[in-house]
């Protein structure tokens, strides 16, 4: 089967766009998380949008009002990752892991009360993008806009927060502010991702193309339009061999990355 | 009649609970030089900090440039030039360029865009600082020294009015360390920008400031250079050899 012959699908088109446009949010923000030690929080969210997707499941939902549903809740828990590490003086990590852990319980609580775990949660737990629907596809479009205007126009003030804050504030830069806003736009983005590679790996999509990108890049706008690129090959890759060899797409996504980044690393020695 | 760059009344902060400044006050005018000197712990940084908004104070009053802290928005006419940078990552991706031309956002209004004033600035910048040949290099590539060249080639693309550093020779050998000075020394002059310069290196501050600041969570000295040297409580502190070689050097 060629590859004209796979894009005749309707599904794998739509599955290949809604990567595509994934892949970029998780690229561009990636590099500011990696380089900000903060590549964790997409897990500690990911986790909270399980607590919400068996909410939804509870009450019985459509796919697409479901990962709706988890944008206030995935929000709402970003800022409370904020406010714990601010108001309690903790880590960013300690503050990840008190609301990543809640949402974990909160989700495995409901789950149990919907009957235990079913095909659908399985599907939002390891990702099920070949089955994403038009709606859901414009939602990703919706949400991709958001997220890359956002990122456009503050992408000077998120370059300097991520070199140094302190340098950062005293270019009268509000680093609180461009913090929040930050970690919102990863909240919004780890919903989109949770149909992509599933809530169990959507960390793995913030972190590798950026880390794989800052193996090679020789600028801050090199670094970001290479992990754009490298996140784009991962999915549209990682959906084609899944597709041909029949395995699960985000696992075999995320592989792909994987494969990649050891690429990268072998370039990095030689070239040093 | 010369402008207060800084005026401070009253200043004191606690840190957890323990005090770290306490009543501070203190003016500085447009042209000085001020070296503020302190033993370890003596707040030095932390009065930096405070000037600069990055602390919060709980009491007393810090206004730059006639205007409250507050309210001031004027960044682009203060250089600052960190100990070190917070958690700086030696695979960071950015050229010297790229981190050069960050310090011209605080001209900037949202959305913050680049135009030529700005490339014009970061060449002149670069070029002082003699480091235009390495425009393109990573950051995380350079040496402690090359690296605190381009941090001070930031805090100069405004062209400020007023330079604050805090212990910036750190990670200098002894030749760098004296050109760095000479430069500072240079803009003071013939630029006539005010500096203030927080060193625990009293002896060498002794041959470039024209005033001293030392502190010990309160202000102990401030004055000219031959005030200090007629100063008995910085004979108590210095000793007299100490204060000699100080004066001596000046």
């Amino acid at each position: 089967m060629s590859i004209s012959d796979i894009l005749q699908f309707a599904f794998l088109q739509r599955a290949l766009l809604a990567g595509t446009l994934i892949a970029v949010l998780c690229s561009v923000l990636g590099v500011f998380l990696v380089l900000r030690r903060l590549s964790l929080i997409g897990d500690g969210l990911a986790h909270v949008t399980f607590g919400s997707v068996a909410l939804a499941l509870l009450f019985r939902l459509q796919s697409v009002y479901t990962s709706i549903a988890a944008i206030p809740v995935v929000l709402l828990s970003a800022v409370g990752i904020l406010k714990i590490a601010e108001k309690a003086r903790l880590y960013g990590d300690a503050a990840i892991g008190i609301v990543s852990s809640l949402g974990i319980a909160g989700g495995i609580m409901l789950a149990s009360l919907a009957g235990g775990f079913n095909v659908d949660l399985f599907s939002y737990l390891f990702g099920s993008i070949l089955a994403i629907s038009r709606e859901e596809l414009l939602l990703t479009f919706a949400l991709f806009v958001v997220v890359i205007l956002s990122v456009a126009l503050l992408y000077h003030d998120l370059f300097a927060i991520t070199f140094d804050e302190q340098l950062a504030a005293t270019s009268g830069i509000r680093v609180g502010l461009i913090n929040n806003i930050l970690v919102l736009l990863t909240a919004l983005t780890v919903v989109l991702a949770m149909k992509v590679v599933g809530i169990m790996l959507i960390s793995a999509l913030l972190i590798l193309p950026a880390v794989t990108a800052l193996q090679l890049a020789r600028g801050f706008r090199t670094a970001i339009f290479l992990s754009v690129t490298l996140g784009i090959v991962s999915v549209a890759g990682g959906i084609f061999v899944s597709f041909l060899l029949n395995l699960p797409t985000g696992a075999t996504i995320i592989i792909v990355n994987f494969l990649l980044f050891v690429v990268a690393s072998l370039l990095k020695k030689v070239r040093t | 009649m010369p402008i207060d760059v800084i005026a401070i009344r009253g200043l004191t902060f606690s840190y957890q609970g323990n005090e770290a400044l306490k009543d501070v006050t203190f003016a500085i005018t447009a042209g000085d030089y001020v070296g503020v000197v302190g033993p370890n712990g003596s707040g030095k940084s932390t009065l930096v900090r405070c000037i600069l908004g990055l602390n919060r104070v709980d009491r007393g009053e810090i206004t730059l440039f006639g205007v409250h802290l507050e309210t001031f928005g004027d960044w682009h006419r203060i250089g600052y030039l960190p100990q070190g940078l917070q958690y700086f990552n030696p695979n960071f991706p950015a050229t010297v360029e790229e981190i050069v031309r960050l310090g011209r956002l605080s001209r900037k209004r949202f959305p913050r865009r680049f135009d030529g004033d700005d490339r014009g600035a970061v060449n002149r910048s670069l070029e002082l600082m003699g480091i235009d040949a390495i425009r393109r290099k990573l950051v995380g590539e350079l040496s402690g020294g090359l690296l605190q060249r381009v941090l001070l080639a930031r805090a100069l693309v405004n062209e400020p009015d007023l330079l604050i550093l805090d212990e910036p020779t750190t990670a200098l050998d002894p030749d760098t360390r004296e050109s760095f000075y000479a430069t500072l020394k240079d803009l003071n002059v013939r630029k006539g920008t005010t500096i203030v310069l927080v060193t625990h290196d009293s002896a060498t501050v002794g041959l470039y400031a024209s005033r001293l600041l030392y502190l010990d969570k309160r202000i102990i000295f401030y004055g000219t250079f031959p005030e200090f040297c007629a100063s008995a409580d910085m004979t108590g502190i210095f000793g007299h050899q100490g204060q000699h070689l100080i004066c001596r050097r000046h």
